[in-house]
């Protein structure tokens, strides 16, 4: 599903090399999570997939069933299913939560040639998965994320995923600033997203969120490389023996 | 003291081609005062203080600049969301057909012109433009009160069923407008007044409001979407022990255009509000927009708002100037005042004096201004879910003006508002 082959990441204003040859495939129906220390280049991998202003890519490739996602505009990415939950949700004051989320929704309908959800079927819809979510009517009617707590504003992010239904999702430290509850309910949440046909990429620097989204496949992440790559027991050692050994071991 | 010679040359031009009304009957006496301050103060100039943003020229030219009328069928008017009293106004002149008949239940009524000696309207007719010249001078609105040809007076005593919508027509391309309405709302009474429309090639539109104890005025304007036009209002206003003043302006696009507004708050517990959306490119046609607002407490108690937003491009140019005056004994004041403007590019500007000017000790008075572009990380965070760069930031822009919208009481008429916000959106697209 995303094939990422080679993927070199410059900083456009500074001449500082982030990406220095990643190369990872997530298969449909499966759950990648990368882990790594600070400044590993975790989130930069998901802002470039999603395409973020402020970097370049000098060398390597990323598809998605096979289009260069790295060619298209943002909103094109988002159309072709690619969907990043940010780890710092953006406020944006004025305008409503439920307008963007339809606003959101339609636009990509159209850019795929689908039908647009009328009002009254949008209503229905976001009601039903808001509620799995546990997220009020009240936070629905709100500006978008203005004046959410931390918890909130994840949970709006798992809404959006669900009310999109991308076929890839990146995660990127979705559990900074989480409390065990609020931990759970976002990854039930994600976990009755997991589907055969969708695929995601878990981007977190502690193992505990993987305690409850079981991730298929764990990678290592350092300076700018995947390290080492391995099953969901990688995470575990992690846990127990930190990051320092991992990366002695890799280089 | 006598004026500058450039200034005294300038006035003399003006006052040219300007003459009384024949007919001016009971407003006589007050139009000889209101052309007495004129001639005191002169036409207003450039280098004057407080016309430091704004080149006031094309106001007080003798000749009108040209400026085309458009035919614009696409959009609901103001006006037309709810049953009115509708008055129309066609380059300034009264047009009977297109108009209701003038009466309403509780409110008398009349056209300034020709207007029976009513003896409210003649104490009130130039008295609060009077109180309006301390301390800065504003000569447009003398020249209003001396020279305007009609206009609409209106008493409200009792339960108005049909609120008033003055509407403004422009078809000849060189008219120059001069109207004065004079509203005066009794003890507990209430009104509701639409304005809508470019009122001609060049205006210059005074309206006095004196609102009684309890009484409530809201006021609601759509200064049209011409491009060549030229248009300044003042809008003087005296507020009883808790009167409501409300007063919301949108403008759309307009060669040059100042809308001031001078309120007293005289009574305790009054509670005055004024807002403004303006949006304009100058990438075809010119767009300066300036508010001017001043603002005086004199009474315990009082809660005044402004709220002005304005979003330019391509070289548009927005002006704000707003005071907050707190007298002497006026405590428990409540003023707030924000001006912000959003910049769609590096050729815009906005030019903003913010003032308070404060002489009681117990009161609570902020004011801010600010001014930037399109949040980046906003404008990214849409576009991720799919919402393309173009409409993204339209929704953007309406979401920066929200807030003046919200300033508006009536939904209805907010929706009207925000329709043709989203239609200029639409026509202007930005990326």
């Amino acid at each position: 599903m995303l094939e990422i082959k080679n993927l070199h990441v410059k900083l456009e204003e500074e001449d500082k090399q982030i990406l220095k040859g990643v190369d990872l495939t997530v298969e449909a129906g499966k759950v990648h999570a990368i882990m790594g220390p600070n400044g590993s280049g975790k989130s930069t991998l998901s802002y470039v997939l999603s395409g973020r202003e402020g970097y370049e890519v000098t060398e390597g490739s990323a598809t998605l069933d096979g289009t260069d996602i790295l060619a298209l505009e943002p909103e094109e990415r988002a159309a072709e299913g690619l969907f990043l939950a940010f780890q710092y949700p953006v406020e944006i004051p004025g305008v409503g939560n439920m307008t963007f989320m339809r606003t959101a929704v339609n636009a990509q309908r159209k850019a795929r040639g689908e039908v647009e959800l009328s009002s009254a079927d949008f209503l229905k819809l976001v009601r039903a998965r808001a509620q799995e979510l546990q997220i009020d009517a009240d936070m629905l009617k709100r500006p978008v994320n203005v004046g959410f707590s931390g918890g909130e504003k994840k949970r709006n992010e798992i809404l959006q995923m669900a009310m999109l239904e991308p076929k890839m999702c990146i995660l990127d430290e979705t559990d900074s600033g989480l409390d065990v509850d609020a931990m759970k309910l976002v990854a039930s949440g994600v976990n009755a997203l997991r589907d055969e046909g969708r695929g995601f990429l878990v981007i977190t620097h502690y193992q505990r969120l993987l305690d409850h989204i079981t991730p298929d496949v764990v990678h290592i992440m350092a300076d700018g490389r995947i390290l080492k790559t391995g099953g969901p027991d990688l995470a575990l050692e992690v846990e127990k023996n930190g990051y320092t050994d991992l990366i002695a071991e890799g280089a | 003291m006598a004026l500058p010679k450039a200034k005294e040359d300038a006035t003399a031009t003006r006052l040219a081609g300007l003459s009384l009304p024949a007919d001016a009957g009971w407003s006589r006496a007050a139009r000889e005062d209101a052309l007495a301050r004129l001639q005191a103060q002169g036409v207003p100039q450039r280098r004057d203080e407080y016309w430091r943003f704004t080149n006031p020229s094309a106001f007080t030219a003798p000749e009108v600049a040209e400026a085309p009328s458009r035919d614009l069928p696409d959009e609901i008017p103001l006006g037309a969301e709810a049953d009115r009293l509708t008055v129309v106004f066609t380059d300034g002149v009264f047009d009977p057909d297109a108009s209701d008949a003038l009466e309403g239940e509780g409110m008398e009524i009349a056209r300034l012109a020709g207007a029976p000696d009513i003896h409210w309207a003649r104490d009130l007719y130039g008295t609060l433009e009077a109180r309006g010249q301390d301390p800065v001078d504003r000569p447009l609105a003398a020249l209003n009160t001396a020279f305007a040809t009609d206009g609409v007076l209106i008493r409200v005593s009792g339960k108005v069923t049909r609120p008033v919508s003055i509407v403004y027509r422009h078809r000849d391309a060189r008219s120059d407008v001069l109207l004065h309405h004079v509203i005066r709302i009794d003890a507990d009474a209430a009104l509701t007044l639409v304005e809508a429309g470019p009122a001609g090639a060049r205006s210059n539109i005074v309206i006095e409001a004196d609102i009684a104890q309890g009484g409530a005025f809201h006021h609601v304007r759509d200064q049209g979407r011409e491009h060549d036009r030229s248009a300044t209002t003042a809008g003087f206003a005296r507020l009883g022990e808790a009167a409501v003043y409300k007063s919301f302006t949108l403008s759309a696009n307009g060669a040059l255009t100042r809308n001031e507004h001078v309120i007293e708050c005289l009574g305790n517990g009054g509670i005055a509000h004024v807002a403004g959306a303006a949006i304009g490119d100058a990438a075809a046609h010119p767009f300066h927009h300036d508010d001017t607002v001043f603002i005086t407490h004199d009474a315990l108690d009082c809660e005044s708002r402004q709220v002005f937003k304005k979003v330019l491009k391509n070289g548009a140019v927005g002006v704000f100037q707003g005071k907050i005056l707190v007298r002497e004994g006026a405590q428990k004041t409540d003023g707030y005042q924000i001006s912000q403007s959003l910049l769609l590019d590096e050729d815009s500007q906005f030019l903003a004096k913010p003032e308070l000017e404060i002489y009681a000790d117990d009161v609570a008075c902020s004011h801010g201004s600010t001014t930037g572009a399109i949040d980046e990380e906003a404008l990214f965070y849409l576009r991720s879910r799919g919402v393309p760069e173009g409409p993204a930031t339209d929704l953007l822009v309406l979401a920066f003006l929200a807030e003046a919208l919200d300033e508006i009481d009536d939904p209805d008429i907010a929706g009207v508002l925000r329709d043709q916000l989203s239609g200029w959106l639409s026509r202007h697209a930005t990326r």
